[in-house]
Formats: structure tokens, sequence, C-alpha cells
């Protein structure tokens, strides 16, 4: 059901005095689970921004119950959680927040674990595609072409598609977000909280800092890898994909933007050749005809 | 009355202490000798027979997060493991301390590789001794169900919030049948009161554990409070034994047992399966030989027995400290710990180090007797001996 915005609720989640950095997608992400998931939410967090962006013990910039976990721990964790919440006979949605380290990378196993059991919990992959808390270094979510601080002259690596790798855990329900579309990732958030079981999102969170761009164009970059195709926002609700409405229009190769303009907006990719352009085209081709095979 | 005797495995003994404790959530991962624990639960929780829930993950590093994840949420948890099951959830041993989440795990103590070995030493559980956990030691297999049961209570005492360790040494407990006696449900509820935690994670309760210091201090005043707990724990494990006393009719005593110690000129100090081996040790140079020996049992190595160590050893001769692990360079953990309690009391007792039973090398109640009894002589012919570590094989 579409989400109306002047409907969303008014309480905040994220309140002022947090420690983000100007332009932080994670802070904008956080704000968005406020209004989908409300005082529903527990939130269990592995090392990461967000570690940093809830601001400083005793006191919290976030108005959800936070429980701080070591990196290969969260979803783990969770399940615990979820499982003692189940048996005390408690109502509550339990979030994994963590970035791409703690979920691609460092995370996997835990991940791929709790998938596999169809723990009941929502893991969001927040995905700012480095290690940018620790002062960006490359993850397996980086795209090839970007600088970092542990690839120098560019990675040289694909991304590691963890949607469809979940999606191939066939847990009841996979979806791809975007910051720049806050009601889809809301309405998102909303569908999974009312399934049972294991409930990934990848939202894509474009960070300023690490991305080498203006702080005030966080979501003008994250709506740009949207309409060049580089970021697809479908759902998987039990197996059945379905491309969202926002990247509906680009399934049309035509109708993608050129990614000249996403590469162009971030200092990341400022060493990029037209070769490894034409390699980024060629792999965004590759992205979409694997989802449509998918969604048909 | 109220007790049935069973036969079981160290093993079914705990399985059967985390029934009675009414445990609402386990989680762990198979790892030879703990595996046959996680496989009666399973079969437990699958029968119905106990009501809880099992979370079957797919690594220890998970298993405990799992019980810790589970014990934020307010239920009573419980886990196993060892060796390199034990090692590789070390990180998480650090986070639930520090949390003060009370949780119980047994540990089937096993040595650690290389080279692959299943047999008992205690160097996985030394490995834990500075996370803030709780470890004892038990003798035999109804000690491993009594302090099981128990250490759900003390962990639980609001003085102590900190989680605890209960050891069964590989295979000499965890495999080897023996008569147990299985205590009725109604004393164990009689015993354990309903869970108590200082601080239940709850959806629209917005509490945060674990984010960034605003002062330095305040960390560090977290630590200092998991040492006073560990302090306050001391009183609260000899409670509880006293209670369970009353309630089956089994004491240890509180942190330390002393066999035959009244007139004991010199002293064996062991903790584990081969405490049973000392004791015999005990009774042949008593018997056989005329010497004045006593035998120290630590029970709880966290909180350490300084008291206890001090008590016993102030006017002793001697004493041989048994430790099945080694600190490379600085000898046994047990010995260097009784080494700094009679320090810090300025009791100067001779104290030799025998470091024996490493990697499951068979250490016979005889192979006992003779370490023993070099330092005894020695002792006894020149009213003391020089501190030293001995690396003792057994056997010829």
């Amino acid at each position: 059901m579409p989400i109306n915005i002047k409907d969303l609720p008014k309480e905040k989640f994220v309140l002022p005095g947090d420690a983000a950095c100007p332009g932080c997608p994670e802070n904008m992400g956080l704000r968005f689970v406020g209004m989908a998931l409300g005082s529903k939410a527990i939130l269990v967090i592995p090392a990461g921004c967000t570690s940093i962006i809830q601001g400083l013990a005793p006191g919290s910039g976030l108005k959800f119950p936070i429980l701080n976990v070591p990196f290969a721990s969260s979803d783990s964790v969770a399940a615990g959680l979820s499982s003692a919440k189940k048996i005390l006979g408690e109502d509550a949605v339990v979030v994994v927040w963590a970035g791409d380290g703690g979920t691609a990378d460092i995370g996997f196993a835990t991940l791929s674990g709790a998938a596999e059991r169809n723990d009941d919990l929502i893991h969001i992959c927040v995905d700012n595609e480095a290690y940018m808390n620790t002062g960006i270094q490359r993850s397996s979510q980086t795209p090839p072409g970007a600088w970092t601080t542990t690839t120098w002259l560019g990675k040289r690596e694909r991304k590691k598609d963890l949607p469809l790798i979940m999606l191939m855990h066939r847990i009841p329900y996979v979806a791809t977000a975007s910051v720049a579309y806050p009601l889809d990732f809301i309405e998102k958030l909303r569908k999974a909280s009312a399934i049972k079981g294991f409930k990934y999102i990848h939202l894509h969170a474009p960070c300023p800092v690490g991305w080498r761009f203006d702080p005030a164009y966080t979501v003008a970059v994250a709506k740009l890898a949207v309409e060049t195709g580089m970021w697809i926002l479908f759902e998987a609700e039990g197996g059945k994909v379905s491309i969202s409405p926002p990247s509906k229009p680009y399934a049309d190769k035509n109708r993608r933007k050129p990614i000249k303009e996403y590469i162009a907006m971030q200092g990341r990719f400022r060493n990029v050749t037209q070769e490894l352009l034409t390699e980024l085209e060629k792999q965004v081709d590759d992205n979409w005809s694997t989802l449509l095979k998918l969604a048909t | 009355m109220g007790v049935a005797l069973k036969t079981l495995t160290g093993n079914y003994a705990v399985a059967t202490a985390v029934k009675l404790a009414r445990v609402n959530v386990i989680s762990a991962y198979p790892i030879t000798p703990q595996t046959t624990i996680v496989e009666k639960l399973a079969e437990m929780v699958e029968l119905g027979e106990l009501k809880a829930d099992m979370i079957r993950v797919e690594s220890e590093h998970s298993a405990l997060a799992a019980v810790y994840g589970a014990a934020s949420g307010g239920a009573r948890a419980f886990t196993a493991t060892s060796s390199h099951g034990l090692l590789y959830m070390h990180e998480m041993l650090w986070w639930v301390a520090g949390s003060r989440i009370p949780v119980v795990m047994a540990v089937v103590t096993r040595t650690i590789g290389p080279p692959w070995n299943i047999w008992t030493d205690h160097s996985d559980v030394m490995d834990q001794r500075d996370t803030g956990w709780l470890i004892t030691f038990t003798e035999n297999n109804q000690e491993t169900l009594d302090e099981t049961i128990k250490l759900f209570r003390i962990t639980e005492d609001e003085r102590v919030f900190l989680p605890g360790i209960v050891t069964l040494d590989a295979f000499i407990l965890s495999h080897t049948t023996e008569p147990v006696d299985v205590p009725d449900q109604s004393l164990v509820d009689a015993f354990l009161p309903p869970r108590k935690q200082p601080y239940v994670f709850r959806a629209g309760e917005p509490i945060i554990m674990g984010n960034i210091p605003r002062d330095l201090k305040w960390n560090m005043m977290m630590r200092e409070d998991i040492d006073k707990a560990m302090e306050r724990a001391k009183k609260v494990i000899e409670e509880a034994d006293l209670l369970w006393g009353k309630l089956v009719g089994r004491r240890y005593g509180g942190l330390t047992e002393c066999y035959r110690c009244e007139d004991a000129k010199h002293f064996i100090i062991g903790v584990g399966a081969w405490v049973g081996d000392m004791r015999e040790a005990v009774d042949y140079l008593r018997e056989k030989l005329g010497l004045r020996v006593g035998l120290i049992k630590i029970r709880y190595f966290r909180p350490f027995p300084r008291e206890d160590i001090i008590k016993w050893l102030n006017n002793a001769m001697s004493a041989v400290v048994f430790d099945r692990s080694v600190s490379p360079s600085a000898g046994g953990p047990i010995f260097v710990e009784v080494l700094a309690s009679l320090a810090s009391a300025g009791v100067r007792t001779p104290v030799r180090g025998v470091i024996a039973g490493l990697a499951g090398v068979d250490v016979t109640p005889e192979d006992i007797a003779n370490a023993v009894l070099t330092s005894v002589s020695e002792a006894e012919e020149l009213g003391t001996f020089k501190q030293s570590v001995l690396w003792f094989y057994g056997g010829e």
C-alpha cells in the first residue's frame, strides 16, 4: 500500500545532538526506521558509523532501545533477543542495523546462519560501500574503480551482490532501498515487520566523506545511483521478485542516465578511465538482466 | 525423599541441571567432547520435556551471541562448549561480562591445538580467566549437576550479576557414567528464584548498552565494579552452598574444600576431576608413609579463594600446586595466584608448581604421590625448598 508522507508519524527517533557527519545518509535512514517501526523496534548495532552517531554514554541521540554488539555477532544476538521476546510473550520488532562490513564481510557468516534458520528479525544493511568508520577502507561492497585508503589506485574487484545472495537463502523477504526514496524504504520496512522470519533490506547510503562529494548532495547522489541503474530498487516476497516503482523506468536501458553523471559527482572515481567506465556500464546491464530474468 | 539416583554421564548431568533450572533459551554449536550436552538438550526440547527455544547456530561465536541476546531480553539462557569453541567465543565472553548479563555456560575442558587433541587439560578455560566470568571446576558428575544449578542462582544474584562457567573434564567426567542424585523439580524451584538481571531490553523502553563513554573513568569504573562483584560473589557462593545443602543434603564448602587438612603440614592444591586422584594420593602418603598431607580443592577459580589459601597455608611447611595448563615463562596459573595470595599476606610457605596432565597425559594417584613426595621430603629435611616449576610427565 503506498504511503502518504502526510500520514507519517511525527514522533522523532533521531534526536538533536547526535554525532553524525554533515550529510550523513545513516542518520537519514535511522529517521526512516523510526517513522516505519516507531517504538516497536529494538536495534542491535555492530561496530560501525552508528556506534559514533548514537552519541556518548550515558546519553543517546537515538530514541530506540539499542544493544551495541561486536562485529560478527549481530544477527545471532538479534536471534536470541527475538527468541526471548517470543518466549516471554512480548511484542517487538528486532532490527539489526549494520554497515556493509558488518553485513557482507566480517558479519557474513552470522548473517547467513540466521537467514538459513529463518530467525525472526529484520537485517538492514546500510551500505556506504566501504569501511567508513575506520577511515574509508575498501569492502566487498566497494564498486570497481573507487578510491579508498586501501585501494589508492581504485578497487579492481566487482561489488559482491548481497541482495541476490540473500535471495538465494530463500528467506521470506528481501528488498533493496535507497535513502533518496524514503517512502519506498518505509513501505518495505513496514511490510517486512509484518512478516515472520528473516527479512533482509539493503539500503544504499552515499557517504559524502568517503565518496568525496559535497554533503549537500547525499540525496542527489543516491538518486543518480538509481537513475543511472547503478543501484536497482526491488523486492522479493516469498522469492517473487518485482522491480520497485522508482526503478521501474530504468529497466529500459535507453531511459537510464549516463553512468558518467553519477561518477563525475564523486571524488572517489576521479581516476576512472574510459575503459573502466565501459566495464561499469557492462556490469549495470548485467545486473539488470539478471534481475529482470528473476522478475519475470 | 525428593531425590532419585540415576546413572548419568557428566554431560547428561549438565543437561539435566539445565532442564531443572527451567532455562528459556539454549544455543550451542557442537564440538567434541561437549556435543552430547547439546544433543541431549535438543532431544529434551523436541520431546517437550523442556519448554525452551533451541537456536542451532553456525558457530560458537554465534552461540554465545544468541545466548547474550536472549539473556539481554530477559530469558534464562545457557550454552556449552570446549577448547577451540571457547576460544572462538572469547570476544563475546568479554562482552557478556561487561554488559553484566547473567548467563551460564558449561565448558568441557579440552586441549587446544595444534595438534588436534580431544583429551582434557585446562588451557581453554584458563584463557578466560580475565573476562569477568565466574569459573567453577567440578570433581565428579554429582558436583557438576549441583554446581550448574547453583550457578544460575549465583550469577542472577544482584550482588553479582556476572556470567558463570561450570567446567567438567573431557571424558573423565563428560563421558563417564556415575550415579547421580537428581533432585526433585520442586526442590530446584525452591532453590532458584525467578530470574533477576540489571536491565531488560524491551520495545518502547529506550535504553542503550555499550555506546562510547563520555568519561573514560566511567569505563574504568565498570571494570572495577566487575572486580568488586567478583569479590562479593564469594559470600553468595557460600550462601548458595548452604541453602543447597539444606534442601538436598549435599554441601561442598564455598570456594574450596579441604580434605584431611586439620593437622596437615603439607598441602596439595588442585582443581577438577583429578582432585579424586589427589585424594587417593593424600590417603597413601598419610597411611603408608605417615606424612601429614592435606588437599585443598579449589572449587572456584573465579573468584579466587585468596583468603582460604592464606588460612590453610599460613603455618604449613610446604605446598604443591598442580596445574593442567601453563602460561609460558610464568608457570601454571593456579600456582601463580597461590603465590600472589600468600605474598599479599606475607606468608612465606614454600610452594612448588607442578605442570602435569597437559594434552590429556594421564596422571595416576601414584604419579601425584611421587611428585608430592619429592617436595615434601625436601621440605621435611631442609625445612624449606626453592620455589620452582616442575614439568611432570608421570609414569616412569
